[in-house]
């Protein structure tokens, strides 16, 4: 179709789709925007700043010595669970492509099931298993850095988020796998590989885009998770971002917007930054590996 | 003769057994820290939460005193004078957001985005993931910016007539679902686009050819291709909303009627105003979602053909 021959009709019909996009889509894009102007400003009419911008919203970053704290317990978290669900997921599901043994289909199941629930319904009882692993000597809470892996321990959330990860994130590498073509592991094996040395160095490198699309997934989902750190940490000096942010906005005393809106662009940035280098890696999570097992 | 043929028949079977058992230790090495986790976080707490559901631990009890009490919890929700609203509720909140959002804007959304040039759909598809990544207490703040009081939120300051008030107390729901859909959508809108770009180009041609309008295009090519995919995520977002409340608990904490079943077991169980934290009642609150769950869960694997996802690996049978 030539451009100049085209009537306005039709210009109005391959316009239409992007303008409609644009309208429901706006609610995003403002929203995303308000969180932007606030922090930069006394208060806000809407989008509008009254006033002069400031920077003063930031101060949180120089006075309060807490964020860096928290922050870095939130780095911890986000790269413990990421190291853990990838390393997990990526032992599981190459078994439960590439090996048969007994209880693989059961467990299959199991897995399915279970990931079709979230595990929310859970919490009360993962509450009672933290609170027995606490019981448990120096395992329990007696670690450096990250407390141990009972109740109100950091170590305790990464464990529990890694494991409601786990049922996702094995399918996904098993369908991942599933998608390696067969003659370059046979290849290998009768080469004599191992199947530890054939899983590492010959199947694992060629799914790379499938292990960065579920770490990336996995650091995202562990940096803004909510939930089940502020169920299980109670006190504050272990707490991560979200629920400091959270707390921030629960305090009766009259809520400075800016404030809360710095605090919570200064967690959404790495967030943005990952986003915006990483978002072809991330369409695979959904469309890419698993057949339909996501 | 006969005894070479014996030998070459009873040979593989000997060397299968060993090779399974080789290849079942292998297995084993490569399952087990994802087993030893999934069977602490799931088994282990799927069967507490039964159990638990049976007695009648509480804070006021404590972990000694308490008594087994048999299906009482359960008699307790089913004569509940919250239990029935609740439940409504429940099902207005999933059926609404997933009827609108999580298929049904999905739906549009992927449509729309397919049929624009490639970058831009890509643009705007990426946009609706956003929700998704973005930490949910500065999501649900950003919402709460949006429903304020005049004149700080952003709905009153450019639409007066909507009166000035905080709009949160006056249409809870509105914002319950418009939250949770705008996450929601993205899980649809990404199957449904792939699955649309799936679609061969010589249908659609077809379809150009034949005079087809793009309605009837929608009708009768692609909504035919998305059966399975609207299948899928329609059962699956099911499941994920009934249990799903940590928007609800951060926007509304289920005040303003906004109570669901989700969030009341989490309330009784762990988190309520009066510290007496009722477990027993709490799990057998949760129990009744697992039930539902697993039931539904059980239903989908016969729908999408769970054995073809699990056939046998082919190496072993090199």
């Amino acid at each position: 179709m030539n451009a100049d021959r085209m009537t306005w009709r039709q210009r109005f019909n391959s316009a239409a789709p992007i303008i409609a996009l644009s309208i429901l889509t706006f609610p995003i894009i403002i929203g995303f925007i308000w969180i932007f102007i606030s922090t930069f400003s006394h208060t806000t009419y809407g989008l509008e700043p009254q006033g002069r911008l400031t920077l003063e919203n930031w101060s949180f970053l120089w006075k309060d010595p807490k964020i860096w704290d928290v922050t870095l317990n939130t780095i911890i978290l986000s790269v413990g669970q990421t190291i853990g669900v990838v390393a997990l997921s990526a032992l599981a599901g190459y078994a439960l492509s590439r090996l048969s043994f007994p209880g693989r289909k059961t467990f299959l199941a199991m897995t399915l099931i279970l990931h079709s629930f979230p595990a929310v319904t859970l919490l009360i009882a993962i509450y009672f298993v933290l609170r027995w692993i606490n019981r448990i000597p120096i395992l329990g809470n007696d670690i450096p850095v990250i407390g141990g892996f009972g109740y109100n321990t950091l170590g305790g959330v990464i464990l529990v988020q890694l494991a409601l990860q786990l049922p996702l994130g094995m399918w996904l590498m098993k369908g991942f796998f599933d998608n390696v073509s067969w003659d370059l592991q046979r290849a290998a094996l009768i080469d004599g590989c191992s199947h530890f040395r054939a899983w590492w160095q010959i199947i694992l490198p060629v799914i790379r885009p499938g292990v960065a699309a579920l770490a990336i997934f996995s650091f995202v989902t562990g940096w803004g998770s909510f939930l089940i750190p502020y169920t299980f940490i109670t006190d504050q000096e272990n707490s991560v971002l979200a629920a400091y942010l959270r707390g921030m906005m629960g305090e009766t005393a009259p809520v400075s917007y800016g404030t809360v809106a710095a605090v919570g662009l200064f967690q959404l940035i790495p967030v943005m930054i990952f986003f915006i280098f990483t978002q072809e890696y991330l369409m695979n999570i959904f469309s890419g590996g698993s057949k339909g097992g996501t | 003769m006969a005894v070479t043929t014996r030998t070459a028949t009873a040979a593989p079977p000997k060397e299968g057994v060993l090779r399974k058992l080789r290849s079942a230790s292998i297995g084993f090495w490569f399952m087990s820290p994802a087993v030893i986790l999934v069977v602490l976080f799931f088994f282990i707490p799927s069967i507490i939460v039964f159990g638990l559901s049976m007695t009648n631990l509480s804070t006021s009890t404590g972990f000694q005193n308490y008594d087994w009490v048999g299906f009482e919890n359960y008699h307790k929700i089913f004569t509940h004078p919250d239990a029935g609203p609740t439940a409504l509720r429940t099902i207005f909140y999933v059926g609404a957001t997933l009827a609108l959002f999580n298929v049904g804007m999905a739906l549009v959304v992927a449509l729309l985005s397919t049929h624009i040039p490639r970058r831009a759909g890509f643009i705007f598809r990426a946009l609706w993931l956003l929700p998704r990544l973005t930490p949910s207490v500065i999501y649900i703040m950003m919402w709460k910016f949006m429903a304020a009081a005049s004149p700080y939120g952003i709905l009153n300051r450019y639409f007066p007539f909507l009166g000035g008030q905080n709009l949160l107390p006056d249409a809870p729901w509105v914002f319950v679902i418009l939250t949770n859909g705008f996450i929601g959508a993205s899980f649809g809108m990404i199957l449904f686009a792939s699955a649309i770009e799936s679609i061969p180009r010589d249908f659609m041609n077809a379809a150009l050819v034949d005079g087809c309008n793009a309605w009837q295009r929608i009708r009768y090519v692609i909504l035919p291709a998305l059966r399975w995919p609207l299948l899928f995520v329609t059962t699956y977002q099911t499941l994920s909303l009934l249990t799903s409340f940590e928007q609800i608990f951060i926007l509304t904490d289920g005040q303003f009627g906004t109570e669901v079943w989700a969030l009341w077991s989490y309330h009784r169980a762990l988190s309520n105003y009066w510290g007496n934290f009722q477990w027993g009642f709490g799990a057998a609150l949760a129990v009744v979602l697992v039930v539902i769950g697993a039931v539904a869960a059980v239903i989908y694997m016969r729908f999408f053909q769970f054995n073809q996802l699990v056939q046998e690996p082919l190496v072993e049978a090199l």
